[in-house]
């Protein structure tokens, strides 16, 4: 399982403003090693994100996102104390999932 | 000079989120749409509007692309994206000069706002462009940027 992501949810008014940052190589594909072979893409393919269990934001993501992904988006409502559930998939099926709660 | 050797951030060393995350053990990614291949192998910004499932993006002024004219790495340049279109329903991402257009792809759901960012790789200067799917038309805004050190591939 690859490393934790790391999630910051807060509450601004009536919105609650998330940002993720997930730690992945983000390989496109493209790039080729020392002896000339193409190295595989290995990225991020889609994530998504839930509040109390409702979903807030789904994502699709191709290579051409950077390294280490950061993401950010707000949605309406949401209350301190309450959990967001960021997940991501990658092209190779790993999975992670990780929560904040909203400060 | 390989800007895929920077190190991996060495991201969140809390246990706790860790255990946490383990406990939810619950993954709800199957109820989200699939990853659309075809649109991230499309080559140019006409071939991923097909395969999104629209025909032409009309310009619009209601959408803000937030980046920087010149972006000294191209590996990362910070993209965001806000569109006052009432209904928005996804944002996309396009950088035009890149092997696959479409960078990243934003669902917009009920409740969240039609307002996200996130950071994309740049191989060379090139356009970007977002494109909004709203009320099942396609529009589309462009902003330039310089890239002085490209971000994909050595």
């Amino acid at each position: 399982m690859a490393d934790p992501m790391r999630i910051r949810a807060q509450q601004k008014g009536d919105v609650t403003e998330v940002r993720v940052l997930m730690a992945h190589i983000m390989e496109t594909g493209q790039r080729k090693d020392s002896a000339g072979n193409i190295v595989p893409a290995h990225h991020i393919q889609t994530v998504t994100a839930t509040w109390n269990g409702k979903p807030v934001l789904s994502a699709n993501f191709g290579p051409a996102v950077s390294q280490n992904p950061v993401m950010n988006f707000t949605f309406k409502g949401g209350a301190k104390g309450e959990k967001v559930i960021v997940t991501w998939t990658d092209n190779k099926g790993d999975t992670r999932t990780d929560e904040a709660v909203i400060s | 000079m390989n800007i895929k050797r920077r190190q991996t951030i060495k991201a969140g060393s809390s246990l706790a989120l860790v255990a946490a995350a383990i406990s939810a053990g619950v993954l709800p990614t199957s109820a989200f749409a699939d990853w659309n291949k075809a649109a991230f192998e499309a080559k140019n910004m006409a071939d991923v509007l097909k395969a999104l499932g629209g025909a032409s993006a009309e310009k619009s002024a209601d959408i803000v692309i937030t980046a920087p004219d010149i972006a000294e790495n191209g590996a990362v340049v910070p993209v965001a994206v806000a569109s006052k279109i009432a209904g928005t329903q996804s944002i996309s991402i396009l950088v035009e000069k890149n092997p696959s257009s479409l960078a990243a792809e934003f669902d917009i759901l009920p409740g969240t706002e039609p307002n996200v960012g996130t950071r994309v790789k740049m191989g060379q200067s090139s356009n970007v462009h977002a494109v909004v799917k709203a009320g099942g038309k396609y529009y589309v805004a462009t902003k330039e940027i310089k890239v002085t050190l490209g971000g994909c591939g050595g």
